[in-house]
């Protein structure tokens, strides 16, 4: 095997010209940095303890990458989920998802990096700082929410695995547990598992990428995919995997668990866009949770989720009909 | 057993329409979950489908148990249509705020939509005759062949269901596969034979229908 090379100082670089800038307002202030590490070593401890799911408050600092729009209720963000190892309806998760145990949680990176390793959560997470992002979240069935999610850039973490030159895509697998997860045992399971999602390397690195240990200012709930889950906001929200034990670094396009169901409906890429349909239904517009009861009204859906600023330019010369 | 079930048709109606305005008041109330719309909508196109399922059930049920709930099929016909007339209007109404240009681009080209417009528009002439003047006016033999038509209806809404959905989640499953026994029933009729020569076994002595 090849030494890695420095890979990722030029990316970084590159990456930063497509952020907004940054107010020197944001920039944390020395008194909330060394809250926040307080924080953090409770993050750590929270996880360390081994037992059953137990929302724990998560200190975060505010993200620029965040939206100000308002921000789906908390409870709807609970209670309405598609996360099909614990069942097919929306409400499942909520139902059913208690049984999971996320304590102790070990997360194994791989594949084309200098340094690969079976991590606890809480080594994965605790030496970087937690951010709040406030995203936009676009479901590929015609509904929206807007979460705010705490957790790292991707980058980050896949920084300190040190990934090869060779490494071209990341791989992501869910935890295959049927004892714990109703969805994955009986006569109709509705995917093949794991479930297994993909990234670009250069999607993965994006400073929106981000995997979250958290949302609304506590750890994840199980039905939102805890302990750890990816978010990537301007693509459809089935590519955010939850529940990850693996991330692995490859050198070619990895399988994705929706486009081995049905590749016709499901690419690979996945990028909310408004201009290419659903085979079977419309993308151009799409329902926020949480506004308006039964007369509210449908919003257009805008190209990359309303991120096309930040990531336009991945996609360059790419025709979007076919890389869907 | 034949004699036993006498409700007023009026009640069959009253009854058939309570999910709807419940459904619509729970809506009102905020009280349908993240997503109103959809789901009051969904509620509706199912109610629709099951009493379209269950006006298929009577003719079986009197030959193979004997149960004749004849007087109550007008009934449960005319409330699939009704539950179906619901279920388009939420879709104009509320889930596509009548925006017409999308409502006719969804209808023709999204095969789902399609399949359920066809469904719809062959319940309108069987619901407009589902009454004694048509039945007179077209006669008994014209009348029935038209009505053949709620085979082809109850097909295409099990296909609008199944084609709805990711994945094979059960509930569309069991909608299709109840509904290919009971056309299954009527196309073979040795299957219905048989099943009363089953139920005879059981129940000696039961009163031929
Ligand atoms: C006899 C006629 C019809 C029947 C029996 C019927 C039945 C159904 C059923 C059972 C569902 C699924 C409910 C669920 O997911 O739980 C459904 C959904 C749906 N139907 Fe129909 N339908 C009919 C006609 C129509 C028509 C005429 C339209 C529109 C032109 C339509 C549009 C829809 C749409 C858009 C959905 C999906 C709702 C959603 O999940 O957002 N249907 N229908």
């Amino acid at each position: 095997m090849r030494a890695s090379r420095s890979f990722f100082l030029p990316e970084a670089q590159m990456l930063i010209r497509h952020s907004p800038d940054i107010a020197p307002s944001e920039i944390t202030p020395r008194s909330l940095y060394l809250r926040r590490r307080e924080f953090l070593a409770g993050f750590g401890a929270s996880l360390a303890f081994a037992g059953a799911a137990q929302a724990t408050p998560l200190a975060a600092t505010r993200s620029p990458f965040s939206t100000s729009e308002p921000k789906t209720p908390r409870t709807d963000v609970l209670a309405y989920n598609n996360f099909y190892e614990f069942g097919g309806r929306k409400s499942d998760p909520a139902d059913n998802a208690h049984t999971l145990t996320t304590k102790p949680w070990k997360v194994r990176i791989d594949g084309l990096v200098a340094k690969p390793a079976d991590f606890l959560l809480e080594d994965l997470i605790e030496p970087h700082a937690l951010e709040e992002r406030v995203y936009r979240m676009r479901c590929v069935e015609g509904w929206s929410m807007v979460i705010p999610w705490i957790g790292v850039q991707l980058s980050e973490i896949l920084k300190r695995a040190e990934p090869l030159g060779s490494a071209k895509y990341v791989a992501f697998e869910t935890l295959v547990r049927p004892e714990e997860m109703p969805g994955q045992k009986g006569l109709l399971q509705l995917l093949p598992w794991p479930y297994v999602e993909g990234l670009r390397l250069d999607e993965a690195l994006h400073p929106l990428t981000i995997l979250a240990v958290g949302l609304y200012g506590e750890t994840l709930p199980n039905q939102n995919g805890a302990p750890l889950r990816l978010v990537v906001p301007w693509k459809y929200g089935f590519k955010g995997i939850k529940s990850i034990v693996r991330i692995s670094l490859v050198e070619t396009q990895p399988k994705t668990s929706w486009n081995i169901q049905n590749p016709r409906e499901y690419g690979f890429y996945s990028n909310v866009n408004p201009n290419v349909d659903h085979p079977r239904w419309s993308q151009a517009t799409e329902r926020r949770i949480g506004e308006g009861g039964l007369f509210a009204k449908r919003r257009p859906t805008l190209m990359y989720n309303g991120y096309a600023d930040q990531v336009a330019s991945l996609y360059g010369g790419m025709d979007l009909e076919r890389y869907f | 057993m034949r004699a036993a079930l006498r409700i007023p048709k009026l009640a069959v109606y009253v009854a058939g329409l309570v999910p709807a305005a419940w459904t619509f008041y729970l809506g009102l109330q905020d009280q349908l979950g993240p997503e109103p719309i959809k789901t009051l909508e969904q509620e509706l196109g199912l109610w629709s489908l099951r009493f379209l399922l269950l006006c298929l059930l009577i003719s079986p049920l009197r030959r193979v148990a004997g149960v004749d709930l004849f007087r109550y099929r007008r009934a449960l016909g005319l409330l699939a249509f009704y539950y179906a007339a619901l279920h388009l209007s939420a879709y104009v109404a509320l889930d596509h705020g009548f925006d017409w240009p999308a409502i006719g681009r969804d209808i023709l080209k999204r095969p789902y939509v399609t399949i359920g417009m066809a469904a719809f528009v062959i319940l309108v002439p069987l619901a407009a005759t589902s009454n004694n003047a048509a039945i007179r006016r077209l006669g008994a033999t014209a009348w029935a062949r038209l009505h053949k038509l709620v085979y082809v209806a109850a097909i295409l809404a099990a296909a609008h269901f199944l084609l709805i959905v990711k994945s094979w989640p059960a509930e569309p499953l069991l909608y299709a596969a109840a509904t290919a026994a009971l056309l299954a029933v009527r196309a073979f009729p040795s299957v219905l034979r048989h099943a009363r020569r089953a139920a005879e076994s059981v129940i000696p002595g039961r009163p031929q229908a």
